[in-house]
């Protein structure tokens, strides 16, 4: 075990069991969580805010306000302008920015070590201080409607997901798009966005997540000095909004300008939400893994490589998440070939482990990958503080990181055939299909002007 | 672990975070001339070996553009005694894996892997066949050939695509760089095609080797030694004529999408160009900035016409191109034309404030260890100081060359390379 005897000594040089507590934890009077993980490797740090708040808090009428309010978090508070934000952090040297999910909104700089301080007292700032000025709020909506025709309306594939999302869910609030349907867009206010921050940004509602050459000790004492004076509120309560259960098979099509067809196959599937106790969710990690943790496993050599039915093929599944879960399979027929033969071959394959399972070579190989990987982490400092936001984020403690890749590790070849044989079931399916459509329905040649 | 090891790994510890500081690349020339570049870090028990040709797609045969993509992409598809299945299976099993593509200039391949010595041979070996004897099977490549012309179609429908092959098109219109894969160029090539391409471009002469991890120097001496010797000697690749000037126009292509794309720009500067520094520092002015950047203010943050705004330069072998890019509703497209060329054109005459040049040069100063944080981005960085000759002390003089740039060199430089009346500009779905 070289490696944990070198990153020990990295770590904390001379005290050789203090290193196990790295992380290390704070939590503030007003509720606010301090994540630190040291990492000395390179003079430089990552701060990361995470509010537990996201597009599954949002009612209707008013979808892709959370991330709205992402946009609207860097136009200025009483003590620091619209844009400056930005400036201040290009001006140390920083790399800045921020992403909204369905669960969780989270802010990041990425700065040379000496510049945390400064980060901490700009986060903080806007934590609780954010102006949201009826002029900025008209720009930056108009930003975020150029995001979304970019992202989603000129992108058949995402359509088709969308698509697929409002269709899988009906109750729980995972129907909505994250960036929120046009009209919603189109008629949201800077109240509704204020509404929002005040409701929710709040410290009692966030955690820090600090990874990177740092003392955890200083941190702490910096966490105190800027967040420690901001003031918690309760928040309201959050109704569980339970997806009934699906019954039967459910089907989208959605046309769209494009050459190729797309198939998506979504299966209900559960989620991570006891570590210990639960099992099903590492079952299905690995096998996500079997059919498709490498170029030769076993969807791309069979449905590519060996039977030319796909050109592309591949299998997504989260196991962690704060709603429902889905294990998805997706891919593009070959020329010749239709979606309904790429449908039938999945199912072969789907058939093919519910009957005869998985070897104990392929679960071996996925075992070994899974190693390699988290030693491949330690090369980022920003993924190792994804990874531990994220996984917070879904309501579990990110000291059971460990414990769920020994969970991952224990996972047999019947479990992994038992849980196929469990959710590959047509009465939670939902199926999606782009029908591609010619560019130009008039089939008229595209004009080409040229002036010099 | 012994107290002699735990020293050992001490010492070594030290000696990495020294070399952080500022990377220390060691540079050699292995049997048959391939180039070999090695920066040692002992942080984590990670070895990354990238092995980069000058055989990118500037040297597709007239005619046969494509061939330089999928000859990268087929080394891995079957060499030696393993076929696509076996190379696969072979890195999972280790927990490695392969990686690198073909772009305009370089094909390159990679291995990340666990540095224990069991693990690393083992990937190494790999990566080895798949370099010396790749198979090139016709069957295989028959299969590979249909999946590329399916992706070329589709990407001839995304507007984004269309875009940037039309703007690459009207740069380059007699240079290599301006000729780019089609379904029907694809479907003329043969796996000869590939066979041939390989046997002249991967060659030992042609070659630049990186490594970057946990080993010694005479370990990664032996490995590029025999990475290099299983290749032939070969020589270096032969440069087409550099791209000449040409005169600006507009290219205005239909698309039912709802935002239009637009491209403006020029073939600029090559790798090590002198006027590389003045133009980097003041781009980042203009568009190169992110956020705080004139054109983001003014496109974006002033009248919401984008969500992304850019420019930048884009260095390679040969003249590559400084490029503005932006998308916006179809219906304004006229209007966010007009006030991206005006802040161009303010830039042009004015270059930036005082103030500016000083922000642009805190940013890229003081971000520099930001480019150096991980063994991946070492390993990116090395790679192309070798695979383009850069001074091998290019990473330790960066700070200094950015600090000394004057607002005259930056108007000097960009009146020099980005001359409004040869700009191209091509938009996609534009009303």
């Amino acid at each position: 075990m070289r490696m944990r005897h070198l990153l020990t000594l990295f770590l904390l040089p001379g005290l050789l069991t203090a290193a196990l507590a790295n992380p290390y934890e704070t939590t503030l009077k007003n509720g606010l969580r301090i994540i630190v993980k040291e990492d000395r490797r390179a003079p430089t740090v990552a701060q990361m805010v995470w509010y537990r708040i996201g597009s599954m808090d949002e009612v209707d009428g008013a979808s892709g306000v959370a991330h709205v309010l992402e946009h609207m978090m860097f136009k200025g508070t009483p003590s620091v302008g619209p844009g400056e934000f930005n400036k201040l952090v290009a001006a140390a040297g920083g790399r800045d920015n921020a992403f909204t999910s369905r669960d969780y909104t989270a802010y990041f700089q990425q700065v040379p070590k000496e510049k945390l301080a400064e980060m901490m007292r700009l986060e903080a700032d806007r934590m609780r201080h954010l102006n949201v000025d009826p002029k900025e709020f008209a720009q930056e909506i108009k930003v975020v409607m150029e995001e979304r025709r970019m992202r989603t309306d000129d992108n058949p594939q995402s359509r088709l997901f969308e698509q697929m999302n409002a269709v899988a869910f009906q109750a729980h609030p995972y129907r909505r798009p994250i960036i929120g349907w046009m009209n919603d867009l189109e008629t949201m206010t800077a109240a509704d966005a204020k509404s929002w921050y005040d409701t929710w940004y709040v410290p009692n509602n966030a955690y820090v997540v600090i990874v990177g050459d740092v003392d955890h000790r200083e941190v702490f004492a910096l966490a105190e000095k800027y967040y420690g004076v901001l003031e918690s509120r309760a928040l309201p309560v959050r109704k569980p909004q339970v997806e009934p259960a699906q019954e039967g098979t459910r089907r989208v099509n959605v046309k769209a300008p494009a050459e190729l067809p797309v198939l998506i196959m979504g299966y209900k599937a559960p989620v991570l939400r006891d570590v210990e106790k639960d099992s099903d969710p590492y079952a299905l990690t690995m096998l996500a893994a079997v059919l498709d943790g490498h170029d030769a496993a076993r969807l791309t050599r069979k449905l590519v490589r060996e039977d030319k039915v796909a050109l592309s093929v591949g299998i997504d599944y989260d196991s962690t998440a704060r709603g429902p879960g889905m294990i998805y399979l997706h891919g593009s027929p070959s020329a010749g070939r239709t979606v309904a033969d790429l449908e039938t071959a999945l199912r072969a394959e789907i058939t093919r482990i519910q009957k005869d399972g998985i070897s104990e070579q392929e679960l071996k190989r996925a075992r070994a990958q899974l190693v390699a990987a988290q030693i491949y982490k330690l090369d980022s400092m920003f993924g190792q503080a994804m990874e531990i936001g994220q996984t917070e984020s879904a309501g579990i403690p990110y000291q059971k990181i460990d414990r769920m890749l020994e969970k991952l590790q224990q996972v047999t070849a019947a479990e992994v055939q038992a849980v196929a044989k469990k959710y590959f079931s047509d009465d939670t399916l939902t199926i999606g299909v782009l029908d591609p459509q010619p560019l130009d329905s008039k089939a008229r040649r595209a004009a080409v002007a040229a002036r010099h | 672990m012994t107290m002699k090891r735990l020293l050992t790994a001490a010492i070594a510890l030290l000696a990495a975070q020294a070399a952080l500081a500022g990377v220390r690349i060691e540079h050699w020339v292995a049997p048959g001339g391939a180039r070999v570049y090695f920066v040692e870090s002992r942080v984590l028990p990670i070895l990354d070996v990238q092995v980069d040709f000058a055989a990118g797609s500037m040297f597709d045969p007239p005619g046969k553009s494509g061939t330089a993509s999928l000859t990268r992409s087929a080394l891995s598809l079957g060499a030696g005694k393993l076929d696509e299945t076996a190379i696969a299976e072979q890195m999972a099993d280790i927990g490695a894996s392969l990686g690198g593509s073909a772009d305009n200039d370089r094909a390159s391949i990679s291995v990340r892997t666990l540095a224990a010595p069991e693990k690393r041979n083992a990937a190494l070996d790999v990566l080895r066949t798949v370099l010396h004897a790749p198979r090139f099977e016709a069957a295989i490549f028959e299969r590979e050939k249909a999946r590329t012309i399916s992706a070329l179609k589709e990407a001839l429908t995304r507007p984004d695509s269309i875009a940037s092959k039309a703007f690459w098109g009207a740069m380059y219109p007699d240079h290599p760089y301006g000729r780019q894969a089609s379904p029907e160029s694809v479907a003329s090539l043969t796996r000869d095609d590939l066979a041939a391409f390989h046997a002249r471009y991967y060659t030992a002469a042609n070659a630049s080797i990186t490594l970057v991890g946990d080993i010694s120097r005479s370990e990664a001496e032996r490995i590029a030694e025999a990475i290099a010797a299983g290749l032939p000697k070969g020589s270096a690749a032969i440069l087409p004529a550099a791209p000449q000037p040409t005169a600006g126009k507009t290219v205005k292509l239909e698309h039912p999408a709802s935002q239009a794309h637009i491209h403006i720009g020029l073939p600029a500067i090559e790798r090590g160009n002198p006027d590389f520094f003045p133009l980097v520092v003041g781009n980042y002015t203009l568009g190169g900035g992110g956020f705080v950047s004139r054109l983001m203010k003014e496109v974006r943050d002033k009248r919401g016409y984008a969500y992304s705004v850019s420019s930048y330069f884009n260095p390679l072998r040969q003249p590559g191109p400084f490029q503005i890019s932006l998308q916006t509703k179809r219906s304004q497209a006229g209007e966010a034309i007009k006030v991206t060329r005006d802040v161009l054109d303010g830039f042009l005459q004015q270059g930036p404030s005082e103030e500016e040049l000083a922000a642009a040069k805190a940013n890229l100063t003081g971000s520099f260890p930001l480019r150096l944080d991980s063994n991946r981005k070492i390993l990116d960085n090395v790679a192309v100081i070798g695979f383009y000759g850069l001074p091998l002390d290019y990473l330790d003089h960066y700070q200094e060359k950015v600090r000394a740039v004057t607002v005259d060199d930056i108007k000097r430089a960009f009146s020099r390379y980005v001359r409004p009346a040869d700009l191209i500009t091509v938009t996609v779905a534009a009303d």
